[in-house]
């Protein structure tokens, strides 16, 4: 698998990050060095084994459903860029 | 059973079958999020409800709600589908003001529920089963609101972590009708197990609409999706204008682009959203904060036995114990509480007369004064009471429709209506005898007429009699009277 500019450039778009022109190329090279890397995994014969999602063979463990969370705005808020009341306060975002 | 005409669209190139699969995403009945401990009730002050994992700070990790777990296995077993009991979360990402960690923490690859499926009634009696693809659980974004200053947005967190189920259908629906049918079963499958609300308005329940046409026999042609779509009505409207505009798309030659639109409810049509041509660009990956969600079959199977009696197993019930027809019984049954207002009526009672009475002046008065059956304007109790003064012939059935009113204006009960404005039905046979001589000496020419053949003029001696006795007559008695009385003219 390798990735072409385009590819980078859309993936930099998806993710909200600025990229400029001139750091397409290494970005490209340095994330298809990536890609190839963990391709080498492909090598492995996996047939009959079961996909694992975790590093450790545990199901997930589960919480009462009880309101212990919550009622603090002001602590919420305190990265807010802007705030107006307790509102977070953004560039206007319409469609 | 013969086929009914099928909804079509007749275009300049021929018949255009439409093909719809809906998306819809119910809010979970909870006390808490999803993966967080806060609360999760509507209308609260803004961000008065938003954990530290549910404003996405550094460091914070999810838990789920047992709960939630819980009510979307619930939810699968009243949609007759398969529980997986290994299920995976996966992160949807995706950027935008209301959703701070920039993704949503959902269900790819290994959802909770697999494929089931919901039988709709629909208008000419028939019915239809949907398939259901699949439900997984998933957290609701944030809410932005866009009105309140000219260059800004404001966020609320309030939603943000609160549990969804996405229920997804196959594209089996074929019409705007079966759009509607289908919403609204799975409204009350929803409301009957307690799993969602199914409030439209408030944003529990919202539709994604899949929609694309093709010509009878083709295989399916390129959909196009409507996002969140927050009534069953618009959902009809929607299908209707899109797959209209589709056909007209084809048939001026162009080609349907795959892309996501808004439904324009003022306008009746739907637009592009052209910002999400990206939007299906999800990246999902499993999830690396959350383990598998392990189900064991006990727990499973007890859900399952403390499941409530569901919409379709109360209206057969209804229709074999109670002899209604399988229309006043889907009626009776939509919602859990006009069933339950039903059987109260019913208990001890005729229970066909009491379908009549709850589906005919009880649920016209309903409408009437924009009460609720929660807050009904003559209760079971009291309705019931009327029907046994009709059932021992204390009154007649017309005397009752009057007496019913009396009871909606002054919520007194049916036997002191009766007392006090003296509607006790008249069985005294003296009585009756005199108002039928005086009704048939007042009218010699029509009972020359009834005489000579014209018997459709009995009706009208009825009415009269039972005016002349203000409408307290017991009808069995005045027709005999009067057909004793008649008949003894004749000779």
């Amino acid at each position: 698998m390798s990735l072409d500019h385009a590819t980078v450039r859309r993936i930099a778009s998806l993710a909200r990050i600025r990229v400029e022109e001139h750091e397409v190329e290494p970005l490209r090279n340095e994330l298809n060095g990536i890609l190839g890397w963990i391709e080498q995994l492909n090598e492995v014969d996996v047939t009959g084994i079961a996909p694992l999602t975790g590093a450790t063979n545990m199901a997930m463990a589960m919480r009462a459903d009880v309101v212990t969370d919550g009622g603090y705005a002001d602590k919420v808020l305190s990265n807010a860029p802007e705030r107006i009341g307790d509102f977070y306060v953004v560039p206007k975002v319409v469609e | 059973m013969t086929m009914q005409p099928k909804y079509a669209i007749e275009g300049s190139t021929g018949t255009w079958e439409v093909v719809v699969g809906l998306e819809v995403h119910a809010q979970v009945i909870s006390n808490a999020k999803l993966f967080s401990g806060a609360a999760t009730a509507f209308g609260a002050e803004p961000n008065s409800q938003v954990s530290f994992v549910d404003a996405a700070f550094p460091g914070m990790l999810p838990v789920i709600n047992a709960e939630c777990v819980a009510q979307a296995v619930r939810t699968g077993l009243g949609l007759n589908a398969r529980i997986n009991t290994v299920s995976r979360f996966d992160r949807k990402n995706y950027f935008y003001a209301d959703l701070p960690s920039g993704y949503q923490i959902s269900q790819f690859e290994h959802p909770i529920v697999g494929t089931g499926e919901v039988e709709v009634e629909l208008a000419d009696g028939s019915t239809k089963v949907i398939g259901i693809t699949r439900l997984h659980l998933e957290q609701d974004a944030g809410k932005s609101i866009h009105d309140q200053h000219p260059t800004k947005t404001l966020i609320d967190l309030n939603r943000s972590g609160v549990a969804l189920m996405e229920i997804v259908s196959e594209p089996d629906i074929r019409s705007p009708e079966e759009a509607g049918a289908y919403l609204r079963k799975l409204r009350s499958i929803l409301r009957y197990l307690g799993t969602c609300d199914g409030n439209m308005e408030e944003g529990s329940m919202r539709a994604d609409v899949n929609v694309s046409v093709r010509k009878h026999g083709e295989p399916y042609r390129t959909r196009c999706e409507v996002k969140n779509v927050n009534s069953i009505r618009f959902v009809m409207q929607a299908v209707e204008a899109e797959a209209a505009r589709q056909v007209e798309v084809w048939e001026s030659g162009g080609t349907v682009m795959q892309e996501t639109r808004l439904f324009d409810s003022g306008r009746g049509i739907t637009r592009s959203m052209r910002s999400k041509e990206d939007a299906h660009d999800y990246r999902y990956f499993p999830d690396p904060d959350l383990l598998p969600l392990v189900l064991e079959e006990d727990w499973i199977a007890s859900l399952k036995a403390a499941l409530p009696e569901l919409p379709d197993a109360k209206r057969a019930r209804f229709i074999q114990s109670y002899g209604l027809s399988p229309y006043d019984a889907a009626v009776l049954v939509a919602e859990k509480a006009t069933a339950d207002f039903y059987e109260t009526v019913a208990k001890g009672r005729d229970p066909k007369i009491a379908a009549n009475w709850v589906t005919g002046d009880f649920f016209a008065a309903v409408n009437r004064l924009g009460r609720s059956i929660e807050d009904p304007p003559v209760t079971a109790a009291a309705l019931g009471g009327l029907l046994d003064l009709m059932a021992d012939n204390t009154i007649n059935g017309r005397i009752a429709k009057d007496v019913f009113e009396a009871m909606v204006e002054t919520g007194k009960d049916a036997a002191t209506i009766v007392d006090e404005k003296g509607l006790r039905q008249v069985t005294d046979t003296g009585a009756i005898d005199e108002a039928v001589d005086r009704i048939l000496a007042a009218n010699p020419d029509k009972v020359e007429e009834y005489r000579s053949g014209k018997d459709k003029l009995f009706g009208f001696f009825v009415g009269q009699t039972m005016n002349a006795m203000a409408g307290k007559g017991n009808p069995g008695l005045i027709n005999e009277t009067l057909k004793r009385h008649l008949a003894a003219q004749k000779e």
